[in-house]
């Protein structure tokens, strides 16, 4: 009965896959480019930043993804109709991916430049010093010699921020985003098999993470500064 | 030996490096207070005095790794305090060597050498890698040339440091205490570098503790005390007959 349920969940767990990936990549960027700003000597810039910080931070992800899901496209129809003054214009909606995108890219990417930020402070300064000392520009001191040792001192921190993101893919159930968990609660709502469906559905997030740490494990030991 | 430093041939009446008036301060602490300095092509100058006199502030501003408070230092030409300045093309013709080695501890000991002179185009790829293989020759770590700065010793570590600085193919070295964080028996090792360097005629300013080496090796001795240059003169005239009941009293510490 249950091989039955098997090839909706399993889609359930590719969406869950499919999203995670897709915001992990831009919450890295969105993570790093926050974090470059909160450094930057412009106040502007380190303001816009911690702003950002601060309201991610201090707010529920599920209200995040029911703002960004319901909210903003309400207003911006409103703007719209405003526009068309009567006239026809075309209903703008989010779909539930691009929805869940946008919330775990911003949640991922705040917490990744704190992350970034303390990975930056903890390469030793005679680093920088050194590669100025030769000429280099703050931006190629930075990319070549700063960061990749920051990278391999937060790896750490990132798998663990990437597990957060992973098993928060969950609460976008709410706003309707088929992914795992919501595939399992459709099932489980006409076979009431709840231990088994839901025993599964934490077998599913624990090998993608479990895949995760092996990975992260492989990538620490590749960046030992140290021949084999 | 090959000349690997363009700074032979040098015409002593040329002043390498220019320091009027300068000052130094970190918040309310005036770390330098009014500093006058003049290095001649091809001398070598070595700074002594106690801790926290601002010997390393001094040096760490000739190539502005420190912002000066007030004051000019003009560099091969350059006035380096100009905001307008072009820090970066000046810097590549200071090198520099720290304390504490400081050499990239991501890259290996040929990517360390190569990597400024790739980065800022002075040299091609090729070109790069032939010199990193002569500079490590010249300091005897040909043998190391893939490790990474973790698997070698400090004396290793420092003469690398000083392999990747003539990478760029500077007119001035500055050194900032080189021998202070190695073990006593890899001391040798790095003076021997730096004295085969100043005898190529390369245009040196050294903070140092190695009263030796400031007695043997370099043309000219500067005091330091609480901000001030203090005394200065050469090496034979500040050790043995110092004038300054500062110098003196340092030097009976010391020696």
């Amino acid at each position: 009965m249950f091989e039955k349920a098997t090839p909706f969940i399993l889609e359930g767990f590719w969406l869950t896959i499919r999203i995670s990936i897709v915001s992990l990549c831009l919450g890295m960027i969105l993570g790093l480019i926050t974090c470059l700003f909160r450094m930057s000597n412009l106040r502007v810039m380190r303001f816009l930043s911690s702003v950002y910080i601060w309201i991610i931070r201090g707010t529920p992800m599920l209200v995040q993804a029911l703002i960004i899901h319901f909210g903003i496209p309400q207003v911006v129809n409103l703007i719209l109709k405003t526009l068309a003054d009567g006239g026809d214009y075309k209903k703008f909606t989010f779909t539930a991916f691009v929805s869940g995108v946008i919330t775990l890219t911003l949640n991922a990417g705040a917490y990744l430049s704190e992350i970034f930020r303390g990975g930056i402070q903890a390469v030793p300064v005679g680093q920088t010093e050194a590669a100025r000392s030769l000429g280099m520009t703050a931006f190629g001191t930075m990319r070549k010699i700063v960061l990749p040792q920051a990278f391999k001192i937060v790896i750490p921190s990132l798998v663990n921020q990437f597990i957060i993101t992973i098993k928060d893919t969950s609460i976008l159930s709410i706003i309707g985003l088929t992914e795992l968990v919501n595939e399992a609660k459709q099932y489980v709502g006409s076979t009431y098999q709840y231990m088994e469906t839901y025993l599964f559905v934490a077998a599913c997030y624990l090998v993608f993470t479990s895949l995760l740490m092996l990975l992260s494990r492989f990538v620490e030991k590749k960046l030992k500064y140290a021949k084999k | 030996m090959s000349e690997l430093c363009a700074a032979a041939a040098a015409d002593p009446n040329e002043k390498k490096i220019i320091i009027s008036h300068l000052k130094k301060c970190f918040g309310d602490h005036e770390v330098l207070t009014d500093i006058n300095l003049e290095v001649a092509n091809g001398e070598v100058v070595c700074i002594i005095g106690p801790s926290g006199s601002g010997k390393s502030t001094l040096l760490r501003c000739i190539n502005r790794l420190e912002n000066p408070t007030a004051g000019t230092i003009i560099v091969d030409g350059n006035d380096i305090t100009d905001k307008k300045a072009n820090i970066n093309k000046i810097r590549e013709n200071i090198g520099m060597v720290f304390q504490q080695f400081n050499l990239f501890h991501n890259h290996t000991v040929l990517k360390n050498i190569t990597l400024a002179p790739i980065d800022r185009k002075k040299y091609t790829r090729q070109q790069a890698q032939e010199r990193a293989v002569e500079l490590l020759e010249r300091v005897g770590l040909s043998e190391k040339a893939a490790s990474y700065p973790g698997e070698l010793s400090g004396g290793q570590q420092q003469r690398v440091a000083i392999a990747r600085a003539l990478a760029m193919n500077p007119d001035i070295m500055l050194f900032d205490e080189p021998t202070s964080a190695l073990d006593p028996e890899m001391v040798g090792e790095v003076l021997a570098v730096m004295k085969e360097l100043a005898a190529e005629g390369m245009t040196m300013v050294v903070v140092t503790h190695e009263m030796g080496f400031a007695r043997e090796v370099c043309d000219r001795v500067i005091f330091m005390a609480d901000g001030l240059i203090v005394e200065e003169g050469p090496p034979d005239r500040v050790f043995d007959a110092p004038k300054e009941e500062r110098t003196r009293d340092f030097l009976n510490c010391v020696l």
